[in-house]
């Protein structure tokens, strides 16, 4: 009997016309654009090479959906990050157009849609396949710096640790940290140096050391306070630039400095 | 041509990878030489510290030279003339205006510095106050390029 149904319901499909296979195929509004990706696929290449694509898109759009449409339709093996696809995981950080952005918060719009638009891996990690690398030495670099709370007292009974709104607002910026990595990525330090702890191990440093509740703030000063930790900052300001979130990072690694300065975090 | 993952080949252990689907494709723009990837392209911030990495790295190299020429004074002023009349030449007249540039630069560019350091509100005044790094310095060199030209150039006096 079931059967019968699903049948029934096959046939009663209507055909997609010309009409609106084409206005699928082409939305009013929508144009070509060429991407230009950097492509390396271990097993067949030496070396990465430049492939490009050319993708209709609206100019709502975002490189994230040029890349969904090539790999959906065009090829499948071109590899990359993303999972919430919406800003918050800061799983698909990579190099467009030789800056660090999110491929999901970038618009087609405020690109230019005349010229090709290249997209790379995220520079100083080693790279795995296509866009995707290894941030295993960036999750290295996070957990030495302890992020998270350390407080030897228990919380009151059946209530959360109370802060006050000042306080709160003293670390506030660095809360926002998703460790999607294009800060410590884009940095000309980290490039050269692996040893370098990076912009986000410190912003995720300086949201603990600024916290009143934490009791741990010396600790990772210590860490911090090394040839390979917050000295290292050479204030080029690429990490505040290719921030998703609008950290202000150079400015939270001054702080640090300064905190290590005056010998108090406040 | 577009290549599936499905089509991989098993890898060879020898070199022969003869697979490259870019090259077999026709395409509008002419791709990218550098395989390593794009220059990032970062803001002042970044291009001020290169310039000052340069610059410094410069001037040690001048700081090198002048310490051993200076030295020889205590050779004999002879020797210490000799040194230095080698130097009156174009060529080393526009490596000492490009010596004045770069101290200049690496000087005000140091203030800047300094003050994204210890200004609390530096660091979201970088860019204004490297604009006005550059300003200064193009100020500095408008007063001394000319004059010191002329010295060079100027044959004699």
């Amino acid at each position: 009997m079931s059967t019968v149904t699903i049948e029934a319901a096959q046939t009663r499909v209507p055909e997609r016309t010309t009409e609106t296979t084409a206005v699928e195929d082409a939305p009013p509004g929508s144009f070509v654009i060429t991407l230009i990706i950097r492509r390396y696929i271990p097993e067949l290449d030496d070396e990465p090479r430049w492939e490009d694509f050319d993708v209709r898109v609206l100019p709502t759009d975002r490189i994230l959906d040029a890349l969904h449409k090539i790999k959906w339709e065009q090829d499948g093996s071109l590899t990359f990050r993303r999972s919430c696809a919406h800003g918050i995981c800061g799983s698909d950080a990579m190099r467009i157009n030789g800056r660090n952005r999110l491929a999901c918060k970038t618009l087609i719009k405020d690109l230019d849609p005349s010229k090709p638009i290249y997209v790379e891996a995220l520079k100083g990690l080693p790279l795995e396949k296509d866009l995707v690398v290894d941030m295993e030495p960036f999750f290295e670099a996070y957990r030495q710096v302890q992020p998270f709370l350390i407080a030897s007292s228990a919380p009151p009974a059946r209530r959360e640790r109370t802060q006050s709104p000042v306080a709160r607002e003293r670390f506030d910026d660095t809360t926002k940290c998703i460790l999607c990595a294009a800060c410590t990525s884009s940095c000309p330090v980290f490039w050269t140096d692996g040893q370098y702890f990076g912009p986000a191990a410190i912003v995720n440093a300086h949201r603990f050391i600024f916290d009143d509740r934490d009791e741990a703030s010396q600790v990772r000063l210590d860490i911090l306070n090394d040839k390979e930790g917050v000295w290292r900052c050479r204030t080029t300001f690429n990490c505040s630039e290719a921030c998703p979130r609008g950290i202000e990072i150079t400015k939270a690694i001054q702080e640090v400095k300064q905190a290590l300065l005056t010998g108090k975090a406040s | 041509m577009s290549l599936k993952s499905t089509q991989l080949p098993t890898p060879t252990p020898s070199g022969s990878r003869t697979l490259n689907p870019t090259s077999l494709r026709s395409r509008r723009f002419s791709l990218p030489r550098r395989p390593a990837g794009t220059v990032y392209r970062g803001r002042e911030g970044m291009w001020s510290w290169v310039l000052h990495r340069i610059t410094g790295v410069g001037i040690y190299f001048f700081l090198l030279v002048h310490l051993l020429d200076t030295a020889l004074i205590r050779v004999s002023p002879e020797a210490y003339n000799a040194v230095i009349n080698t130097y009156k030449n174009p060529i080393m007249g526009l490596g000492e205006l490009a010596l004045v540039a770069a101290i200049g630069f690496h000087g005000l560019n140091g203030l800047r510095i300094i003050l994204i350091d210890f200004w609390n509100v530096g660091t979201r005044n970088h860019r204004l106050m490297f604009y006005i790094v550059i300003a200064l310095w193009v100020v500095l060199l408008l007063g001394f390029a000319p004059r010191h030209l002329m010295h060079v150039f100027g044959g004699g006096a």
